[in-house]
């Protein structure tokens, strides 16, 4: 037997949290069907749905079988429950994606149970979702969620009270200890077997409440048969919900009865019917919480973060502060942390290949297939894997910055400077996770309420270069800047940058003209991230690397292992400009003549990039493996302007196929091939560009 | 008065929220509702957008979409802020839309 709850709540109310304590790892990410709003979901871990009794009461049924006086019914093993975490939202409106997204699956999927997970440290607000949930008419559970930040500041709510008052199970919990989350398991399964819905739906009161009434009469009927639960509908034609009315077919007739309640409601009330309604929530909220909540102050997390806000959101340090902690992470990542991680991984790298090579040498295994393990698979997945540590410390710091608060300030300290480029405050959170990967940043744009945005964000994130391009700029400014390493890898992301203020300029003055959308948004207090929800984040890009290293990266290392040693007519090639692969890297060769790399291997490279960036050096690895050294071989073939010009053409060119697989699934595939060709012919221009001054420099 | 005209530090009470669609709409879902008083905290560096402070909690908003929300000319005042929102709870809680207890509410809390 299988049951779902679905998982809703405010932004910022711990929501993640909860869902990565009640499910562990076993999660499953894809978007709603239609649109791009990210659906997660995943079983619930088995202790928590075994081993307790169901309290029945008399008249329902449970477990498919009558009720007929009050008893326990045990719960058997075997229960399966998945939970949904629904997108961060505050209110039920048809205005957001992600608003409607979350009606629709209430309405039409009817999850057997629902938490309602609320920030009990700013309970009014999160109430006011709570209310339209109600309505909705499904088993449901609140979790009260922060309740030992408020006890610890010496407020207090009276939970027994509030639950009695809106009749509605409450569960105090601290999603980042764990805390109550068993419990509220526990309590939600058996709201979801004895399926008892929410029993209190009236809150509103005077005019409001006449005119809901009204309407709950006049489409009753209509309700029934279209399966929408009537209290909720009623409220949202009062509202002047247009697409409640296509949803239940609203005739003319009944249009017109309806703007005739409302609008005596309007005068009764001198005030519109958007208004009233908010009015009328927040009133009772108020009513309610006047009995069961003692706020006294505020609490120390919250009293801390003003603190620490006059210094991070400061007039003048603000800025400065930013750059300041970016610039400590880039150098904590790469310099640090990173490095020291990543040399480690190498060594065990080289160790397992050599024993491998050997091994493969003793037994006697026969030339082409020793060349395909060791040159082919190993060379190229090794020079790969052996960058893991480093993003994946990218990745920790930059989910540090995300989960304690502080992007949420960058937003808001930015946005004046973003929105001179047409973009928004919090367009800066993609484009930072840009510089780990363009894969979650171009997902992370999610957040943007406008597609105007999140267009113009998509095509000017890659430019952030992404850390799968590090290991090329290493291996290039080695070879030809040994003396001015730093200084050229420090140029590349200033001027990925530089690029993308342009870019966007231009962009949005041309293509992307349009308003600018509200920037309305919550600064949540400060808190130290979950080790446990950092740690599955971690874990995520673990995962995610290492399928890619192995599945698409391992391909086509393959790939082009047989197009490097075999010609056209399939036999083993002695020379590799006879190869396959020669041919197609010397077709598209001339492309690349004034930026001055010639060498069909480069061009080859590039294009075993799109498979990952990072395939650029284990391609060239493999390539030049004939001509001993891999350094002395490059410097061979590219002089410094033509190195530049080369290192700038891989920052700013297309995406690797992953991004580009996701930038089709954000904004369609016509905007993605417009993004890829635009983000090509910029990095061909800038790259030109570059090996013309630099000529003139050397 | 516009709430876009305060100044940090100062504290009014909305008297209503004007425009129309997604954005009044969301204005009034984050509890932006007439009475409710709002406290602006600060300004961003670069003078946009504003951090409000409501109902026990922190916002923020552009210039061009505080516009939109209109206080009592009245009440609006310059008030201390000991750097917590629950003050601006209790006073709201204590009822007053008298200037005078609100000052007397706000001298306690100091």
């Amino acid at each position: 037997m299988k049951i779902t709850i679905a998982l809703i709540g405010n932004q910022n109310a711990g929501k993640t949290t909860l869902f990565n304590q009640l499910t562990g790892s076993r999660q499953h990410v894809g978007n709603f069907p239609g649109v791009t709003v990210e659906k997660k979901s995943g079983t619930l871990k088995n202790f928590y749905n075994h081993g307790f009794q169901v309290h029945a009461r008399e008249g329902q049924a449970v477990l498919g079988e009558e009720i007929h006086s009050d008893k326990l019914i045990e719960i058997p093993h075997g229960l399966e429950v998945e939970l949904v975490d629904l997108p961060g939202i505050y209110s039920l409106s048809p205005y957001t994606p992600e608003e409607r997204v979350t009606r629709d699956f209430l309405i039409h999927e009817k999850p057997d149970a629902v938490i309602n997970i609320l920030d009990a440290t700013n309970i009014e607000r999160n109430l006011y979702l709570s209310l339209q949930l109600m309505e909705m008419q499904i088993p449901m559970v609140m979790a009260l969620n922060m309740m030992d930040e408020v006890r610890k500041s010496g407020n207090s709510i009276d939970i027994e009270r509030l639950s009695k008052d809106l009749h509605i199970d409450i569960v105090p919990i601290a999603a980042n200890k764990a805390e109550g989350v068993s419990e509220l398991a526990q309590r939600t399964i058996t709201e979801a077997l004895s399926k008892h819905k929410p029993q209190k739906i009236d809150f509103c009161s005077g005019p409001v409440h006449k005119a809901i009434h009204a309407v709950v009469h006049l489409i009753e009927q209509q309700s029934t048969s279209y399966d929408i639960p009537l209290r909720f509908a009623a409220t949202k034609l009062v509202e002047g919900d247009t697409l409640m009315e296509d949803a239940l077919s609203v005739t003319a007739n009944q249009k017109e009865i309806i703007a005739h309640i409302v609008s005596e409601m309007e005068t009764e009330l001198d005030t519109d019917r958007e208004a009233a309604l908010a009015d009328m929530r927040y009133e009772y909220i108020s009513q309610i919480c006047s009995a069961s909540v003692i706020r006294h102050g505020d609490t120390q997390e919250q009293i801390r973060s003003v603190k620490i806000d006059s210094v991070l959101t400061h007039t003048y340090f603000a800025i400065p502060i930013f750059i300041g902690i970016m610039a400590l992470i880039f150098w904590l990542t790469f310099g640090i942390i990173g490095s020291t991680l990543s040399g480690l991984f190498e060594q065990l790298i080289e160790f397992v290949t050599g024993i491998v090579d050997s091994g493969l040498g003793s037994y006697g295994m026969s030339a082409a297939v020793h060349s395909l393990i060791i040159d082919g698979a190993f060379a190229g997945v090794g020079s790969v894997l052996s960058f893991m540590p480093t993003i994946l410390v990218l990745f920790f710091f930059l989910s540090l910055l995300e989960d304690s608060g502080y992007m949420a300030r960058v937003a808001f300290v930015m946005d004046s400077l973003l929105r001179k480029m047409g973009l928004s405050g919090k367009s800066i959170v993609p484009m930072l996770i840009g510089f780990g990967c363009s894969v979650p940043a171009i997902m992370a744009t999610r957040t943007l309420s406008s597609r105007r945005d999140k267009l113009l964000t998509i095509f000017i994130t890659p430019f952030m270069s992404c850390s799968a391009k590090l290991p090329v700029y290493a291996l290039f400014a080695q070879v030809f800047f040994p003396r001015h390493a730093p200084l050229v890898m420090i140029g590349l992301y200033a001027g990925g940058m530089v690029i993308a203020i342009v870019s966007a300029l231009v962009l949005k003055s041309t293509v992307f003209k349009g308003k600018p959308v509200p920037f309305v948004m919550e600064l949540p207090a400060y808190r130290l991230p979950a080790i446990k929800s950092m740690a599955i984040h971690i874990w995520e890009k673990a995962r995610d690397f290492l399928q890619k290293a192995f599945t698409v990266i391992f391909a086509a290392t393959i790939v082009i292992w047989f197009f490097q040693n075999f010609d056209t007519r399939l036999n083993l090639v002695t020379d590799a400009s006879d190869s396959i692969l020669s041919i197609i890297g010397s077709a598209i060769a001339p492309v690349f003549r004034p930026l001055g790399f010639t060498d069909w291997r480069l061009s080859t490279a590039l294009i075993t990039g799109l498979t990952a960036k990072e395939a650029v050096v284990s391609t060239l690895a493999v390539l030049f493996a004939g001509e001993g050294n891999l350094e002395l071989a490059l410097s061979a073939v590219l002089t410094a302007p033509s190195a530049l010009a080369f290192l700038v053409f891989i920052l700013l060119y297309m995406p690797c196929f992953a991004a580009l697989a996701v930038t089709k699934r954000e904004i369609g595939t016509r905007h993605a091939i417009a993004a890829a060709l635009f983000q090509t012919i910029t990095a061909w221009l800038a790259a030109a560009f570059v090996y013309f001054i630099a000529n003139l420099i050397v | 008065m516009k709430l876009s005209e305060l100044k940090p530090g100062m504290q009014g009470i909305i008297e209503k929220v004007a425009g129309e669609g997604a954005l009044r709409r969301h204005l009034l879902d984050m509890g932006l509702t007439p009475k409710t008083p709002i406290y602006v905290r600060k300004v961003a560096p670069m003078g946009d957008p504003m951090e409000l402070c409501l109902r026990g909690y922190e916002l923020t908003l552009r210039i061009s979409e505080a516009d939109n929300v209109h206080i009592k000319d009245e009440e609006a005042e310059t008030m201390f802020c000991s750097g917590s929102c629950a003050h601006c709870h209790t006073h709201r809680k204590e009822g007053s839309s008298n200037q005078g207890n609100g000052r007397k509410a706000w001298g306690r809390n100091k």
